[in-house]
């Protein structure tokens, strides 16, 4: 069965000078999701997380390798793969609610104006912004606005939603709280989610799969590590579950012992599954 | 109000009255000390000497020409009304056109490098011009003193408006463009929902800019080429030696020039962004 979304092979190389070789962001990474699946991409920084996600995004191009959907090779950017981006990326001269329409009525061109703002106000509302949709950007808080940015890329029902740590600048509170409200609005629409992120508590609590990233340069997937925790999770409770330290601990150890010195198995052609909830 | 904007406003008062007070005081005819001698008395006497008005006198005569700033009485003698709007529709006239010529091209400058570099030559050459330097030449190609007063206005406000708005729309954010990527948006669509409002704060300057210029240029302008306009009216005052008048149209000048400012500010607040 062809899997819903596949990267072949995919590469990033930068000319070096001269004399230097290329510069190599990431090799050969290649990587299947499937419909449905909330996919999290830890690694240290110079990975290439974002230029992989920009990939996705149709914002950069790789140097070797390509994207396919549904089927279909993935070329620039479309409304098919939606957005979150770190910085908001909210327009400042619109209100929240403005921002969150200009997305619906570029994704639905045919709804009339009362639709856009009756679809823009409900997903507004499943993020807990009922009462400030009115308000501009730099009158919100930065939890309020990634709040806003997570309503517009919800509203605008991407077959693929991209999420640029989405919450790293957040205080941790505050980032709790947003969790929440995504734990929530995915339970409702059952999204298909690609996300970084440098948290590893996140990535427990949302994920159904972690691709951990070697480090850079040259990086590639080392390894996909399945969170083997029922669903619907809690943020109280998921740590409850026994499987929860058995993860984490997997997950820091690879990032803060293995990672410098993981070399790909060239040969392989698909990253290994580790599953730590059935190790011993 | 705060009670620092007050105190300001208060402060301003007193200056402005210390000031007034001053220059009456050191303005006042010297009193006849002595016999006058026959030369002086010929002339009328010592206080007929030509000297600065004291800002009674010119107040006095500011009362009579604002009481009546619309009277025409032949080609010159017209009412300040008469003169300052000749001068804001010229001002206007060659604004607009350079706004309506700058705002386009600086938007293509601005979001193609190659044009960019293409005409920045161009642009450091003629920019440093002097608007009046232009004057000869449009008097001999237009061959309208009325319509070279205008494109000297056109010539001067162009550049600022230009090159805000190229600078404008080439540092508009890149996670913006990004989103109207994201977003399936047109080029024409991004120019207009996304680049356009957030450069918009940028361009406003420009215009501001431009406007004062023009406004700074205009006086100059019908200086040379006379007939009509409050530049001319400062210059024929002059050559009839009506001080009173010529302070009373430099304070105008001055008057008019901020309103212009303040125009252009309120609109600009329309635009104006929080990041």
């Amino acid at each position: 069965m062809k899997s819903f979304l596949t990267l072949e092979c995919l590469s990033k190389k930068f000319p070096g000078k001269k004399t230097d070789s290329d510069y190599v962001v990431f090799d050969d990474i290649s990587y299947t999701i499937e419909k449905g699946e909330f996919v999290c991409i830890i690694g240290h920084s110079g990975c290439g997380k974002s230029t992989i996600l920009n990939v996705l995004a149709g914002l950069d191009k790789p140097t070797t390798g390509y994207i396919s959907m549904e089927g279909k090779e993935v070329v620039g950017s479309s409304l098919d793969r939606g957005v979150v981006f770190q910085n908001y990326s909210l327009l400042p001269w619109l209100t929240a609610l403005k921002n969150v329409t200009f997305g619906v009525k570029a994704r639905f061109p045919n709804k009339s104006k009362a639709e856009v703002e009756e679809h823009s106000l409900k997903y507004l509302q499943m993020v807990g912004l009922g009462e400030n949709v009115n308000k501009k950007p730099s009158e919100l808080s930065g939890g309020m606005r990634q709040r806003v940015s997570i309503a517009r890329a919800f509203a605008t029902h991407p077959k693929l939603l991209l999420l640029d740590e989405p919450f790293g600048a957040l205080d941790a509170l505050t980032r709790g709280n947003i969790q929440d409200e995504l734990i929530k609005i995915w339970n409702e629409t059952k999204q298909t989610v690609f996300m970084i992120t440098h948290d590893v508590d996140e990535a427990i609590l949302l994920a159904d799969k972690i691709i951990l990233m070697s480090n850079g340069p040259g990086a590639c997937i080392a390894e996909e590590v399945l969170v083997n925790i029922p669903r619907p999770r809690e943020r109280g409770k998921v740590i409850d579950d026994p499987g929860y330290y058995k993860i984490r601990k997997h997950l820091i150890k690879f990032l803060v012992e293995r990672s410098s010195d993981f070399t790909g198995d060239k040969v392989r052609k698909s990253p290994i599954t580790v599953d730590p909830t059935q190790d011993n | 109000m705060s009670s620092l904007n007050i105190k300001a406003a208060f402060l301003s008062i007193v200056i402005l009255f210390v000031g007034l007070a001053l220059w009456e005081v050191f303005n006042q005819a010297p009193k006849a000390t002595e016999e006058l001698d026959e030369f002086a008395l010929l002339m009328g006497g010592e206080d007929k000497e030509a000297r600065v008005p004291p800002p009674s006198k010119v107040f006095k005569h500011a009362y009579k020409e604002l009481s009546d700033p619309f009277y025409d009485a032949g080609p010159n003698d017209k009412g300040i009304g008469i003169q300052l709007f000749y001068s804001l529709v010229r001002v206007l006239i060659g604004f607009g056109a350079a706004a309506a010529i700058a705002i386009p091209l600086g938007f293509v400058i601005g979001m193609s490098e190659l044009m960019y570099k293409a005409l920045n030559p161009f642009i450091q050459i003629l920019k440093p011009i002097s608007p009046l330097a232009w004057m000869p030449l449009a008097l001999f190609i237009i061959k309208d003193s009325e319509k070279s007063a205008v494109f000297v206005i056109f010539i001067c406000s162009i550049w600022p408006m230009l090159l805000n708005t190229a600078f404008g729309v080439s540092n508009v954010r890149k996670d913006w463009i990004k989103v109207a990527q994201t977003h399936e948006l047109s080029k024409l669509k991004t120019a207009f929902c996304v680049i356009l409002p957030a450069s918009a704060p940028t361009i406003f300057t420009g215009m501001r800019i431009s406007i004062g210029i023009a406004w700074l240029v205009i006086v100059a302008a019908e200086m040379l080429v006379g007939g009509t306009g409050i530049g001319y009216y400062v210059w024929n005052e002059w050559n009839n030696l009506d001080l009173n008048s010529v302070i009373f149209s430099i304070i105008m000048i001055g008057l008019v020039g901020m309103t212009l400012d303040l125009i252009l500010n309120a609109l600009s607040r329309l635009v104006v962004y929080e990041e």
